[in-house]
């Protein structure tokens, strides 16, 4: 079942037309990534599925993303209410200057938890959930800049857990990353996405084919293809999706 | 291309600068350190505690600042009770509402000349508009409203600083979990942007401290005793400089030496407290 329906997108920064008429699916607790080089849309696209591109001015956006049959760009939108269903990791670790508690119980607060025993709870089962409990459980009051940076991206996720989010957006999460990090994230997302509908840039194929269950592949604003991951990989009906997925260019 | 590594070459220019930057250091801590020195030691020696504690008062022949001590730090608490909100609440806006380029420029500009005008013009502009048209008379409330205008730039500016300096990823993270705008700005900017803000209170403080042309004619010099802690804001009040400059005037270099220690202690308190705040906000420095 499509979780989110991207119809015929369009968008522009200022007269750059960054996104040319995409249209895709994404499935409801399924991996879905989006590949392609650099400077080709996949990031500006992601962006897009819960609005982030609200901040950066002279954004303009034609089309509809449908989640759950709603539009998001929709006037009465509540941007808060959007967020919360659809949450977001990004590329840099990107802990607040707080405790790993208060990371963790920021997103609750915004929606209006103030109870303490309330939000224990919610931390635990959040870093639990993002498989970092264990490696902090004894210092959850020290400040969350002290991690490695895996363990930043992790609590990062668990943040996003936090909120109970339905989406998780993921830009390039383990980019900056080592690679045993970069395992455990891996392994972590195979695991989410029983319970969540995940969406990742990534620009590792590789980790598309280990992980995704559907690719896009993304060139200068354009949806090139989109398909079962296997699919895309082994027989890739365009030319330019070979290309990419061969290493011929990128 | 044989030359050995073992051969040292000697840099004439290099040792000189090496030389020049070293001595230009210990030229500007060495006055700094001459400076206090000199003023402790002329001041020290008349230093009693009962200066400290007393009013000057010819009926009970007694001499004290007293009173200028608890105008000093009143003067103090309410400049920056009028202006912080003022300048903190702009820089807020300037950095994180407002989106036309141009107009934040131009606030930026009138800041920065703002914050070049002599105070004396300041104390001009108070005394006939706060004390004049506003008929506050020569009094506190004048001599701080005066004294915010003169520090509104300083705060707003190093605020301004401070939440710039904010990296851009706390900001994503904030609004990409639902967060207002303002919920952002409450709970991660500004604690992050702290210590910057308060550097510029820091600074505001000092000019407050240090001022007398500003004062004169807005605060006046009068040294009593408050009657009440509201009713204070009405009547006039000397600062420790005020009376510092009218001991000077008056040829009475004990007293006025003995004032400078005094002001260099609450100035050296002033940033320690500061101090001490900026950390108890820093999660880092908790470990």
């Amino acid at each position: 079942m499509a979780k989110i329906q991207a119809r015929n997108l369009n968008l522009y920064y200022g007269e750059k037309h960054a996104l040319k008429d995409v249209s895709l699916d994404i499935m409801e607790n399924k991996i879905t990534a989006f590949i392609g080089p650099s400077g080709c849309g996949k990031s500006t696209f992601l962006k897009t599925l819960n609005r982030m591109n609200d901040y950066v001015n002279n954004v303009k956006i034609e089309g509809e993303i449908l989640l759950d049959d709603e539009n998001i760009y929709d006037s009465r939108v509540d941007t808060t209410i959007l967020r919360k269903k659809v949450g977001m990791v990004f590329q840099q670790p990107n802990p607040f200057p707080m405790s790993i508690y208060d990371n963790v119980a920021y997103g609750p607060r915004i929606h209006g938890i103030k109870n303490k025993k309330e939000l224990d709870v919610i931390v635990e089962k959040s870093l639990k959930a993002a498989a970092l409990y264990d490696e902090v459980a004894d210092r959850l009051h020290s400040s969350a800049l002290g991690l490695s940076g895996g363990q930043q991206q992790r609590l990062c996720i668990a943040r996003c857990l936090a909120v109970e989010p339905e989406v998780i957006l993921l830009d390039e999460p383990t980019s900056a990353l080592d690679p045993i990090s970069t395992l455990k994230i891996e392994e972590l997302l195979m695991e989410l996405k029983n319970k969540y509908t995940i969406a990742i840039v990534t620009h590792n194929m590789q980790q598309a084919s280990r992980i995704a269950d559907y690719t896009a592949f993304f060139l200068v604003g354009e949806m090139v293809e989109y398909g079962k991951t296997k699919d895309i990989f082994s027989l890739p009906q365009d030319k330019r999706t070979e290309d990419y997925i061969t290493g011929r260019f990128g | 291309m044989n030359n050995s590594i073992y051969e040292k070459k000697s840099r004439v220019i290099d040792n000189v600068v090496h030389v020049l930057i070293q001595l230009s250091t210990f030229i500007s801590v060495s006055l700094l350190v001459v400076i206090i020195g000199y003023i402790c030691y002329r001041g020290i020696p008349h230093f009693s505690f009962d200066y400290l504690i007393q009013t000057t008062s010819i009926l009970k022949n007694t001499v004290g600042i007293l009173p200028n001590i608890i105008n000093t730090i009143y003067i103090i608490v309410v400049t920056l009770v009028i202006a912080c909100p003022i300048g903190i609440g702009g820089a807020i806006y300037l950095n994180e509402y407002a989106t036309n380029k141009k107009f934040v420029n131009i606030i930026s500009f009138t800041t920065e000349v703002l914050a070049g005008i002599p105070s004396i013009i300041y104390g001009l502009f108070g005394m006939l508009f706060f004390g004049g048209v506003l008929k506050l008379e020569y009094s506190i409330l004048t001599g701080s409203l005066t004294l915010a205008i003169m520090i509104l730039p300083i705060i707003s500016r190093n605020a301004q600083v401070a939440l710039q300096a904010v990296p851009k990823s706390y900001r994503e993270a904030a609004l990409g979990m639902g967060s207002t705008k303002w919920y952002m700005i409450r709970s991660v900017l500004l604690p992050s942007a702290i210590p910057g803000i308060l550097t510029g209170v820091i600074l505001a403080m000092g000019r407050i401290v240090a001022e007398s042309a500003a004062l004169l004619f807005t605060a006046g010099s009068l040294s009593v005793l408050p009657k009440s802690l509201f009713g204070h804001l009405f009547s006039s009040g000397g600062t420790l400089t005020i009376q510092l400059y009218l001991e000077m005037a008056k040829a009475h270099y004990e007293q006025a030496f003995v004032i400078a220690f005094i002001l260099i202690l609450i100035i050296l308190l002033l940033n320690f407290i500061a101090k001490w705040i900026s950390n108890q906000f820093d999660v880092n420095k908790r470990g």
